[in-house]
């Protein structure tokens, strides 16, 4: 009798201390949070999913999401995948925001196709859906995507590299991201377009998946250089993947001979363009995408009609401290002021 | 067989009622409650029919699973390869119905099959070699992920035939739409409660993780009993494979990689004890919903996503910490 008294006491503390526990921390993030509680009954309601809340990147968006929240006056609800690839969060977190009743959503889907059938579901209650960085599978999916042109970033530093190289003959490594994923597959597609080459021409020696992270970057270069040591031009997805192909080469005493070329334009990246260990990177503006996206939905709440539709291009620009003629391209001046991250 | 279960389940039937009174569901649940009052308090929105039901569908993919880990956390053993084997069996299901050309009933029960197969794998390993459950299922977390993404292609799969997505299809109760794969997940816990506390089974499963050499002193097959646990709970994974295609609409070959630690918190926060022996799968329900009820709950208040883990990581280190401070008590 007395154990049972004992463990339902104990039982009870954990309860109490759970409590606790919740209640501050609710108290805390909503603290935090972009608009007090009270003001969510008149004031629009905006949601943002990003594919992981780490990603220096959807920091940013979720940045320049908030600022523009702010001078509209609108509440910014946002979530995030548990990591990149995680679509049955980003299916909750619209669930969750459609029952919380916002008027738009923006979304950086993380499985393009798989969000689809989740998205179909909220326009269908009169939310407006609009993708940011990534486009679903079909674009048509949302009302509206707001993106960098992929392509184009990758035609640009493959335009850069060529030009660099001069008619020396190339030995190319490409870092790319993971297999089936579009903006991986358009950077590495427009790299090669720039370059002006085809896939699966002799010149592309080695080709690595690299998930954009800075290890794997390392790994991928180290494998390809014990295939290929002679490589002297590198294309990478990101910066991360960029610094890691970056600490193989310098490990083999080649980093001053090799061109890396990069996609992002974040702070980190950027820095490294200007201290030389990347040539040439491609700059993209997260925050740019967040904002518009934000003015979007607000538009839609004032006059319930979706005038946001099809693609907008947020830009992309080539940063270089050795501006090649006949590229286009702003100095690391430029780029640091404008970078995320 | 009934000749050794009758002595076994006199002397079980007390200890049984006393696990169940004295509560490791008792705290969890109050948890819950308090949780409730607290979102229906904070915001409008949370204390619907139409909210509840779309907690319970956001719950019911890992709560299916957590099914199967409570099965053989009870046993003391742990496993890892859940989600990743969930991931294979909805790829298998959705490619098999949808380019395979094969009749969906037919797919679905295939893929429920072979599901169920890892688990007997899983439990062979177990219990034949032997080996500890942790080192098998982590190796069959990456069997069974490296054989969804080779078999997928690192294609989704969309365009399903309509029996895979059936349970996703809702029915009006009163206001609110229920999906039928809530139901069909809430009619496995009950199962699995009765199987467990009213059979001699579910007696056997409890002794065989309190001390598998009692459990065999006392005429219990401890060998057939494990791998038969390991092989239930590879058939729920597959019941919650059907699941998760019918809740998202497409076969995912991504999904499902943090499912095996997020089964494994529900069945914590529900008051399972990890050294096996104690614990219920009403407990694990409880369990799955708190988690779901933060998520929903923080969301509608406007919470940042990433509160909803700090508090997930909080509530299993308090849950752990009931657990092991009542074990010290009842010694």
């Amino acid at each position: 009798m007395s154990r049972t008294t004992r463990t339902s006491r104990s039982a009870l503390a954990a309860a109490a201390l759970t409590t606790a526990a919740a209640l501050t921390l609710a108290a805390c993030g909503s603290g935090s949070g972009s608009s007090p509680a009270g003001g969510s009954s008149d004031s629009v309601k905006v949601g943002l999913i990003t594919k992981t809340d780490t990603n220096p990147f959807f920091v940013k968006m979720k940045e320049g999401a908030e600022q523009a929240a702010k001078k509209h006056g609108a509440e910014l609800l946002t979530a995030a995948g548990k990591f990149d690839g995680d679509n049955a969060g980003q299916v909750t977190a619209i669930e969750n925001m459609v029952a919380s009743g916002v008027k738009g959503i923006l979304l950086t889907p993380s499985d393009s196709k798989a969000i689809v059938p989740a998205i179909e579901k909220a326009r269908a209650k009169g939310v407006l859906v609009i993708a940011l960085d990534t486009p679903t599978e079909p674009q048509s999916a949302v009302d509206a995507l707001f993106a960098t042109d992929n392509l184009k970033a990758g035609e640009l530093i493959g335009q850069y590299a060529k030009t660099a190289m001069a008619g020396k003959a190339a030995k190319i490594a490409t870092l790319d991201l993971a297999p089936g994923v579009s903006v991986g597959v358009q950077r590495h597609n427009g790299f090669l377009k720039g370059f002006g080459i085809k896939e699966g021409d002799p010149s592309v020696v080695c080709s690595q998946d690299t998930g954009g992270d800075q290890a794997k970057g390392q790994t991928a270069m180290e494998n390809c250089l014990q295939k290929e040591p002679d490589i002297n031009v590198v294309y990478t997805i990101n910066e991360p993947a960029a610094l890691g192909a970056y600490t193989a080469l310098k490990a083999k005493g080649r980093e001053k001979d090799v061109l890396i070329v990069s996609v992002d334009g974040g702070c980190t990246g950027t820095q490294a363009v200007k201290d030389g260990k990347i040539a040439a990177t491609s700059q993209q503006y997260p925050l740019k995408m967040a904002a518009q996206g934000v003015e979007a939905v607000v538009n839609y709440a004032e006059d319930d009609k979706k005038k946001a539709s099809g693609y907008t291009d947020t830009g992309v620009t080539l940063v270089t401290d050795k501006a090649q003629g006949g590229v286009t391209s702003e100095d690391t001046g430029y780029g640091l002021e404008n970078c995320w991250g | 067989m009934t000749a050794t279960t009758t002595p076994y389940s006199e002397l079980a039937a007390p200890s049984t009622a006393r696990r169940l009174l004295a509560a490791p569901t008792t705290g969890p649940l109050v948890a819950l409650l308090v949780a409730c009052a607290f979102f229906s308090v904070s915001t409008d929105q949370f204390l619907t029919g139409g909210n509840f039901s779309l907690i319970v569908q956001q719950v019911m993919v890992v709560g299916t699973l957590a099914i199967g880990q409570t099965l053989i956390i009870l046993t003391a053993g742990i496993d890892l390869s859940c989600g990743a084997v969930m991931a294979f069996g909805s790829i298998m299901i959705a490619k098999m119905a949808a380019e395979g050309s094969l009749p969906p009933l037919v797919a679905i029960a295939l893929g429920i099959g072979v599901c169920g197969g890892f688990g007997l794998l899983n439990g062979l390993l177990v219990q034949k070699i032997p080996l500890p459950p942790f080192i098998v299922t982590l190796g069959m977390l990456n069997v069974a992920f490296a054989l969804t993404h080779i078999y997928s292609e690192e294609q989704t799969i969309s365009n399903l035939p309509g029996p895979l997505t059936a349970l996703g299809e809702t029915f009006p109760l009163g206001n609110t739409d229920i999906t039928y794969g809530s139901l069909v997940t809430i009619g496995l816990f009950l199962l699995l409660a009765y199987a467990l506390s009213s059979t001699g089974w579910g007696r056997h499963v409890y002794a065989l993780g309190n001390s598998p050499e009692a459990a065999r002193l006392n005429g219990i097959r401890t060998s057939r009993l494990t791998i038969g646990v390991y092989t239930a709970a590879g058939l729920l994974y597959g019941i919650a494979a059907l699941l998760l295609i019918s809740r998202t609409g497409v076969g995912d070959p991504q999904a499902g990689q943090t499912d095996n630690l997020d089964s494994i918190t529900a069945v914590v926060l529900g008051g399972t004890s990890l050294f096996g022996g104690r614990g219920s799968v009403l407990g694990t329900f409880i369990g799955v919903l708190i988690v779901g009820v933060f998520r929903n709950g923080l969301q509608l208040m406007g919470v940042a996503s990433i509160y909803q883990t700090l508090i997930t990581g909080i509530l299993v280190i308090l849950a752990v910490t009931v657990d092991q401070l009542s074990r010290k008590k009842a010694r």
